[in-house]
């Protein structure tokens, strides 16, 4: 199904249908197998009529996976990050033998090779700062200083190119002494503009920039290769699409660090609320580099310093919230599906979210650790809901507590349609038996 | 007592009470009684934050209020001996191996400490048998066992199961909490409880010494 010639004169909802049909109707995709492609269609047509809040034929079941296919085949966490043929072999084995409804993407799992020689200081990953069987994890440092907040907001790009990315960088260190691009005006200023760009420490920081880039290229196309036979061979659909995140996660996770952003929600508020404001545009845009005609239209946002215990409700309503919901807006207006990923809890936020302004079947919530109960009470009839199955269930359960939950949670939060199942977090380890419980026992539920 | 400087600290007004903690001082108060002010404070803190009053920001700004009055106080009381404070007890603490995460940790250790108990910080990414030789050295009553991931749930199972090989088991109380901790992973673990936040920590540790 190609786009419309009038897709830009059609409503937020019709655009969004459009781009869900274009998903279901695998524009682009060659399957294997007429099974695998008949396989695509009714798993990607459960998705969307859950996602629209429609009942689906069943309901479709999720692995949100971290690490687990590569423990799972044998392999380390290392080994996802710096093995291909493994990456390859882990996500086959684990599709084959699982068959969730919808494929888990190779591209979760970076090359190594490329944080190592950019000297990424913003995560450990494994076999570099944490073990190799151990996913990567967020070292939280404040790579801006609270006293940055102006030069941020004055210029973000400039900011990040000679302040931000030297810090989180070691590679690009050099770069703190480029002068601004905003003074390369006019012819007499130009070889002047251009002189660091002839000292040797600063070339290097472009031959290894040249590196990396090559081997992005490399990892991409083992990636796309990886993905397409999951999706061809399989015929299990990606369900996610592009990626984002809340403004205030952007400030307190990538720039601040938790403890800091938490202090200047005392010492800091106006410049926090300016800087979320100015990162709308950059997050609203932020994920249609991953999204082609006939992917899938969510967009993917983990959510992390607006959960129940990292501020007051109050807080959330006015440094979390306004910023957050102006990129799902803006996304909503185009036929994108906000699909957000509450990690920890949102016990004390499921008031606020179900915002009026923001349209009913347009936003999809998958819950990490919040009462689903309380979920399908706030959601039901306003919006997709999904998760809180608990991963400590499925690694230290028994089968028969894996299927007495899933039944369970089938049982309160499924009759009415627009829900899916899928784990709280992302999953790293599990009983391999558990697994397949959690899935069965989906598969076989009959509303 | 300073009914001003107990309610600046508790409303989160930083710079207030830092000025009015620099006036009491300049007029003579004793150093002493500005660090039982703070103290005062973060119990009502942490009243609250067990009633779901207030949250983790409103502890971390708390605890640089405590840190900068301290640290007023501090040249006042040289060569003056405080009265020992009696501690409630011990509780050796420490994120668990493959872990990095230290913002619950740290959180959960200065609730502790606020609230009468000697910690003894080992850090994150903690071997067991770092553990073990904590438990050995110090005789804690409590061991606190931290995690953000499910991959720490192997770990503190193993941790546990160290102290056992030991022969430290039984001298202790193992309490566990973190992201995707659970009661599920606490009899996983073999640990003898879960808190879900800072304050459930201060409250089964109490428990466990005998203490209110």
């Amino acid at each position: 199904m190609p786009k419309p010639d009038n897709f830009e004169k059609l409503t937020p909802d019709q655009k969004r249908q459009a781009r869900l049909d274009a998903w279901v109707n695998h524009e682009g995709i060659e399957f294997k197998t007429p099974e695998a492609e008949k396989g695509y269609r009714e798993r990607a047509q459960m998705f969307a009529d859950a996602f629209s809040m429609k009942k689906p034929k069943r309901v479709p079941v999720a692995i949100a996976t971290g690490f687990f296919p590569f423990l799972y085949a044998g392999y380390s966490c290392k080994d996802a990050m710096y093995d291909y043929e493994k990456l390859g072999k882990a996500m086959k084995k684990f599709h084959i033998d699982f068959m969730p409804d919808t494929a888990a993407s190779a591209g979760l799992y970076v090359p190594g090779r490329i944080l190592e020689i950019l000297d990424y200081k913003l995560y450990h990953w494994p076999g570099h700062g944490v073990p190799e069987n151990t996913s990567y994890q967020c070292t939280e440092a404040e790579f801006m200083k609270q006293n940055e907040y102006e030069a941020y907001l004055s210029d973000p790009s400039d900011y990040f190119i000679r302040c931000y990315l030297p810090r989180v960088m070691g590679a690009l260190e050099p770069w703190k002494e480029l002068p601004p691009f905003t003074n390369l005006l006019e012819l007499p200023f130009i070889p002047w503009g251009m002189l660091p760009f002839g000292l040797p420490h600063i070339q290097e920081t472009f031959k290894k920039l040249m590196r990396v880039g090559e081997i992005a290229l490399e990892w991409a196309g083992k990636v796309a290769e990886i993905d397409n036979e999951t999706v061809t061979t399989l015929g299990l659909p990606k369900y996610q699409g592009g990626f984002s995140k809340a403004p205030f996660d952007v400030v307190g996770d990538t720039m601040r660090g938790t403890r800091a952003m938490m202090l200047d929600t005392f010492r800091k508020r106006k410049e926090i609320l300016e800087s979320c404001e100015r990162i709308v545009p950059f997050m609203t845009q932020m994920p249609y580099g991953a999204y082609a005609w006939g992917a899938s239209p969510t967009v993917f946002f983990p959510l992390h310093k607006g959960a129940d215990s990292f501020m007051s409700p109050k807080d959330f309503k006015a440094l979390y919230w306004p910023s957050f919901k102006a990129v799902m807006l803006n996304l909503i207006k185009d036929g994108m599906i906000p699909f957000l990923f509450v990690e920890g809890s949102y016990n004390q936020r499921l008031d606020l979210i179900t915002d009026p302004d923001i349209p009913a079947g347009s936003t999809i919530w998958y819950f990490d650790k919040t009462d689903m109960k309380e979920v399908k009470k706030h959601l039901q009839g306003w919006a997709c809901f999904s998760g809180n199955f608990p991963s400590s269930l499925l690694k230290t359960g028994t089968i028969e507590q894996v299927k007495t939950h899933c039944e369970q949670l089938l049982k309160d939060l499924a009759g009415d349609g627009g829900y899916y199942m899928v784990n709280g977090a992302v999953l790293d380890e599990a009983i391999p038996e558990n697994l397949h419980a959690y899935v069965d026992t989906v598969k076989a539920y009959k509303a | 007592m300073s009914k001003e400087l107990i309610d600046a600290v508790v409303d989160m007004r930083e710079e207030d009470a830092v000025k009015i903690a620099e006036n009491l001082l300049s007029s003579g108060a004793d150093p002493l009684s500005l660090l039982d002010d703070c103290r005062e404070a973060l119990g009502i803190i942490g009243s609250r934050f067990a009633a779901g009053e207030c949250f983790v920001p409103e502890l971390i700004l708390a605890g640089e209020m405590l840190r900068q009055v301290g640290a007023l106080v501090k040249p006042k009381l040289e060569g003056k001996a405080g009265p020992a404070q009696k501690k409630l007890g011990k509780v050796v603490f420490g994120t668990v191996e493959g872990d990095i995460h230290d913002i619950a940790k740290d959180i959960v250790e200065f609730m502790l400490e606020v609230n009468g108990f000697e910690v003894i910080d080992l850090g994150v990414d903690v071997p067991a048998a770092k553990f073990v030789e904590a438990v050995q050295a110090h005789k804690p009553e409590v061991v606190g066992l931290s995690g953000f991931l499910t991959l720490a749930y192997d770990p503190m199972k193993n941790t546990v199961q160290a102290l056992k090989d030991a022969g430290l088991r039984d001298s202790v109380k193992i309490m566990i909490g973190g992201g995707q901790m659970d009661d599920q992973v606490a009899a996983y673990a073999k640990a003898d409880a879960y808190g879900k936040d800072a304050m459930a920590a201060v409250t089964l540790s109490k428990g466990w010494v005998g203490a209110k």
